[in-house]
């Protein structure tokens, strides 16, 4: 049997996959540097993206600790945002493969860009190695870029000064955002629940509030998408 | 154990549960698509929350105004999809540049 490196489809998977390699290498230097700029051990990013290995859930969970919260619920808070792997990680049982092993190892791969990259392959054996080749890439782009980040933020000093406390909400606004402006009922939710939390604030210990806003899924109707 | 490490193994536990829910569970269960959408806005309103809270609070109370100016150009930015580096690099940039004027 032919070395899967020398098939004619590993090379265009790639270079597709490379593009969303090279974004979320971006996010992964961000992470590293303001997690270490705001006063986490170079340690705890690099850790973190290897264990964890979900942005957006990273990103949420060390802004939750930086600003007071309880370990317990900053974990909480990430946990309710990966609920979705375990939608993703149904929808690709089949791509990954069969044997323990492959089940095992594949499950820690699952993110949405590797899964949204799998299912937009045709047929079973391209859907495998996509899923293969952009999952293993990623994760090593992402944990290789966190450490970068992580080492440059320790080189700076006041972070006020450049205004990286900004920049946690600053990469929720820019992951966030186009599902917002996209679906009119998910943006009513938000907006109820950044209501919630931000008035919950003063009253609640610190992370409490962001679950809190989960209260606003209450306005979700069953009307389509785009409906005001 | 420091409170970073409990925050890390909690969510790492979690984290690979649900990933491998799907794998080991295939063929039994069937997650019904109303469930998938509460899920993908929960997770919407998450980070809209968290937004929201990180822009405008700083502990139990208001984070000064540079801040959340700078978050604000940063979400007009991503509202109007500008590259990543771009929203990010906006936000610290409009927050410092206020500081040094001696907003806070």
């Amino acid at each position: 049997m032919r070395s899967p490196l020398r098939t004619p489809m590993v090379l265009p998977l790639v270079r597709d996959a490379s593009l969303v390699w090279a974004a979320s290498g971006v996010v992964g230097v961000s992470f590293g540097a303001i997690s270490v700029a705001g006063g986490l051990p170079v340690w705890a990013p690099v850790v973190m993206s290897l264990v964890v290995y979900a942005g957006s859930a990273q990103f949420s969970a060390v802004g939750l600790l930086l600003a007071g919260s309880a370990p317990l619920a900053a974990a909480a808070t990430g946990l309710l945002l990966n609920t979705r792997l375990a939608a993703y990680g149904l929808a690709v049982a089949d791509v990954i493969g069969r044997g323990r092993t492959a089940r095992l190892l594949g499950a820690q791969l699952v993110t949405d860009e590797t899964v949204a990259f799998a299912l937009a392959q045709p047929g079973p054996e391209r859907r495998r190695l996509a899923f293969w080749v952009s999952g293993l890439g990623l994760f090593a782009v992402w944990n290789v870029s966190v450490l970068a980040g992580a080492l440059a933020g320790r080189a700076l000093g006041d972070t006020a000064a450049y205004g990286l406390d900004a920049a946690f909400p600053a990469v929720l606004a820019a992951l966030v955002l186009p599902a917002v402006r996209d679906d009119a009922r998910t943006r009513r939710c938000a907006l109820a629940g950044a209501g919630v939390a931000l008035v919950a604030t003063p009253a609640v210990p610190a992370g409490v509030p962001v679950l809190l806003a989960l209260t606003g899924l209450a306005l979700y109707s069953g009307r389509p998408k785009g409906a005001a | 154990m420091s409170a970073t490490v409990v925050m890390i193994l909690a969510l790492a536990a979690g984290t690979y549960a649900f990933r491998l829910a799907g794998p080991v569970l295939h063929g039994r269960v069937e997650v019904p698509a109303r469930v998938q959408e509460l899920l993908s806005a929960g997770a919407v309103v998450l980070l809209v929350a968290l937004l929201a809270t990180g822009a405008v609070t700083e502990g139990a109370g208001f984070a000064g105004w540079a801040r959340p100016a700078g978050v604000l150009v940063a979400v007009l930015l991503a509202w109007r999809r500008a590259p990543f580096v771009v929203v990010v690099a906006a936000a610290a940039g409009v927050t410092a540049v206020l500081r040094a004027l001696g907003v806070q």
